[in-house]
């Protein structure tokens, strides 16, 4: 047992060790320019006669340290050191926030840039540690290059390895900044306001608002019902939790069945206007959403055709409220109704994806199948079926985690309604919607952090289960 | 004679099965067409009441009495949320939003499938998985950070400089397209990886290979991303309303503008008939791109399903 849990303890300091003993080589085999560049970037290039190289090293060096001495300030909010000593974010008060320099207040600052400059600062710092690396390593690479006498790489010879040897760096460079600025960093951003009391309904607007962090208390609330985010929330997250999953379990089975069974009626042997078909359900992918589906809502709204139809039949003598547009509406009718509608946006795709599949199984299969007298039906349980789910395995769990977050066809459709007074997610609400208007349209950033770091857990979850254990992804680099 | 008989059933059959099939799918397709005829009715409706007053929403009548031009004509000259002219605007911006994004995309997207399916590095798998982790947050949660973000730099409807927002909507589709690369890296896995090993023996450098023996043979991925990131613009009414702002109205998409009239800060019912026209201006284009790219989407859609 110790000794387990010694090995592990090994392993897990194994990767700083490696580094450390790297660090500690560079250093004592190196050049002076090697030594001298731990401490000025591009010393050791400059050694080498690297100059442009140098230089850039030692331009970014003396940028990142002008960055974070002079602290530049956007909207009375500053990078820099000051942002790191301004995150805690004890001493805000409102209209400003504190200036360590002055020991005063400056005015118009707020805390949400406070965290955000706060961020782009330690990612700026997590640059300058790179940076450093990458300074070290090249000086060192040239000291191995004159050792085995080679002369240490022109500026020139480093370009051209930028478009072959190292061709991934220019490739996914531009990606990597673009991820980092608009993915990584908001995502992060919205993380951290989970463990803030940004919840003002009011005051949304740059420059007016002030909070704090408070820690776990908005998880535990959103257990307990009590502290900072009120019974509400408490109330509504398990209701729209199940019925989340409810959502995701329903409408992925039935768009995925329904897709097989459309896909085997339009390959069907002896079938003409195969390709007409074909084109009337690809129609229904190429019109956007927001076009259909409202069209759809048109037709079942409180006087479009299908009531009006109903009632002039006699049918009905009130209009049915078929997707929970009125408070007073059944929850439960328009449940379904997004279910059975979102079939009409769902059952193409899969359509599409099945029918090249279909067409792959081999033909020798059936024929024995005859011979041995087995039904249509059996042939499409016992064959086409297992074929069908083995290949689109992948599909089905990545289209389970696109229904959890889906958006269109509930919010299009019921709009999240039927809507409950004094709550804030309605009926058909699922937990993107709700997390879509708690952060637009309340304000209520901390809350809906919350919510949209529960929908992570939740798919996140599914994929390490699933797609970990999955040939796909273990094996993705031998499939080739 | 017995077996005579036992093919005549059988074919009688199958003659059976294939009518109740046809009769299935017609049914079928008429369902799957009733919505897309119902927009294309209602942008035709041209009724009047007695008083003279147009009618510009659904009354029970199921087929409209009359038909006409009139809402067409009313939506390219009408002044929506105080914007003179708006539709033909919203269409031009989303035209130029979706081009801007359809380059820059489609190059982010295949840049990076192809260093990930053809390349071996260090950081290659760490970047996988950070694409994957990045894309189980939903990603409306990151939507108003990205809003604030580049509120701060003033690429929102600021009031100087409205139009920068425009940029700003560009750059927030764009940015993240490179981690949806799994489709595109999909593909280029099932390229040969001896083409490129030959290549490399011959002296081509990575560029090179990429420029000359790749791309060329990337057209239906490249077509396929293309028209992603080109109807993309047209079909999001959400991202482009929260970027540009609600209060924005000259330089909003025509997407988000079409529902602005049904649900807006000044909803009006009675315009259900122009935005029925409207959404018929904006469906033709899509739609005919999809169909005559059908074979690349259907392509594009089938490598993502079997390799996940």
């Amino acid at each position: 047992m110790e000794a387990t849990l010694k090995k592990n303890r090994i392993d897990l300091m194994k990767p700083f060790r490696k580094y450390w003993e790297k660090f500690y080589k560079r250093f004592a085999d190196g050049s002076l320019g090697t030594k001298l560049s731990y401490f000025i970037f591009g010393a050791g290039n400059l050694y080498h006669k690297q100059i442009i190289k140098g230089l850039l090293f030692l331009v970014l060096q003396i940028a990142i340290i002008l960055f974070m001495v002079l602290c530049p300030t956007i909207n009375s909010t500053p990078y820099g050191y000051k942002a790191l000593l301004n995150l805690p974010m004890k001493n805000v008060v409102e209209g400003g926030a504190f200036d360590p320099l002055t020991g005063e207040f400056s005015h118009g600052s707020n805390c949400k840039l406070i965290i955000l400059f706060g961020f782009v600062t330690i990612a700026v710092i997590a640059i300058y540690f790179i940076l450093w690396d990458k300074n070290i390593d090249s000086s060192f690479k040239a000291d191995m290059d004159l050792k085995v006498g080679k002369k240490p790489t022109t500026f020139k010879e480093d370009l051209a390895e930028l478009l072959d040897s190292k061709f991934h760096i220019t490739m996914l460079t531009p990606t990597l900044i673009a991820c980092l600025v608009f993915t990584v960093l908001p995502t992060v951003f919205m993380i951290a306001l989970a463990f803030t009391t940004y919840n003002d309904p009011d005051m949304n607007e740059l420059g007016t608002n002030l909070f704090h962090w408070n820690g776990i208390q908005n998880f535990i609330s959103v257990f307990t019902g009590e502290g900072s985010l009120g019974v509400e929330i408490h109330n509504r997250f398990l209701p729209v939790l199940g019925w989340t999953f409810i959502w995701a379990v329903f409408a992925t089975l039935t768009c995925y069945f329904g897709g097989i069974v459309l896909a085997l009626l339009i390959n069907k042997k002896g079938l003409k206007g195969k390709k007409l078909f074909r084109t009337i359900f690809i129609l229904t992918i190429a019109i956007p959403q927001f076009i259909s589906l409202l069209a759809v809502r048109n037709i079942l709204g409180e006087y479009g055709p299908v009531n009006a139809l109903l009632q002039n039949l006699g049918w009905i003598s009130q209009p049915i409220g078929f997707l929970g547009l009125h408070p007073n509406d059944s929850e439960s009718l328009a449940k379904v109704m997004v279910i059975i509608i979102n079939m009409w946006v769902g059952i193409p795709y899969t359509m599409l994806m099945t029918s090249g599949i279909l067409m792959n199984i081999p033909a020798d299969l059936y024929e024995a199948a005859k011979v041995d007298g087995a039904s249509t039906f059996k042939m499409f349980t016992k064959i086409t079926l297992p074929y069908v789910i083995f290949i689109t395995t992948p599909y089905l769990i990545s289209s389970f985690i696109g229904n959890l977050n889906s958006f269109n066809s509930v919010f299009l459709l019921t709009g999240g309604g039927p809507t409950y007074i004094g709550y804030q997610a309605g009926g058909t609400d699922l937990l993107v919607t709700w997390l879509y208007k708690l952060t637009i349209d309340q304000g209520s950033y901390n809350t809906g952090a919350v919510i949209g770091i529960f929908t992570f857990l939740i798919t996140a979850t599914i994929t390490l289960v699933t797609y970990r254990r999955s040939k796909a992804y273990n094996e993705e680099d031998t499939f080739q | 004679m017995m077996n005579n008989k036992k093919v005549k059933s059988q074919s009688r059959n199958a003659k059976t099965s294939l009518a109740l099939t046809y009769l299935i799918l017609i049914l079928l397709g008429i369902v799957w067409l009733i919505p897309l005829v119902w927009i294309v009715l209602s942008a035709f409706r041209c009724e009047y009441q007695a008083d003279g007053t147009f009618i510009g929403t659904v009354t029970s009548n199921y087929f409209p009495k009359a038909y006409g031009l009139k809402n067409f004509a009313d939506l390219f000259t009408a002044r929506y949320y105080g914007v003179d002219n708006a539709f033909p605007k919203w269409m031009l911006n989303t035209l130029i939003i979706a081009a801007v994004d359809c380059v820059i995309s489609t190059f982010l997207v295949l840049s990076v499938a192809y260093c990930i399916s053809k390349l071996r590095f260090r950081m290659r798998k760490p970047f996988m998985n950070m694409a994957m982790v990045i894309g189980l947050f939903p990603s409306f949660m990151s939507m108003i950070a990205i809003y604030f973000l580049l509120k701060s730099i003033g690429l929102t409807g600021n009031p100087t400089h409205p139009e920068y927002s425009v940029i700003g909507l560009i750059l927030a589709y764009s940015a993240g397209a490179g981690l949806g690369f799994q489709v595109a890296k999909g593909f280029f896995d099932v390229i040969p990886n001896a083409l490129v090993e030959s290549a490399k023996l011959d002296g081509c450098t990575n560029f090179k290979i990429f420029r000359k023996i790749i791309l060329p043979l990337a057209k239906p991925i490249i077509i396929y991303q293309a028209l992603m990131s080109f109807t993309g613009p047209w079909m999001d009414f959400i991202f482009a309303k929260v970027i540009i702002g609600a209060d924005n109205a000259p330089y909003w998409t025509v997407s988000v503008g079409l529902y602005s009239l049904l649900f807006g800060t000044h909803p009006d019912t009675n315009l259900f008939t122009q935005f029925a026209a409207g959404c018929v201006i904006v469906a033709i284009p899509i739609v005919t791109l999809f169909m005559f790219l059908q074979k690349y989407y259907v392509e594009g859609v089938t490598a993502g399903a079997v390799k996940g």
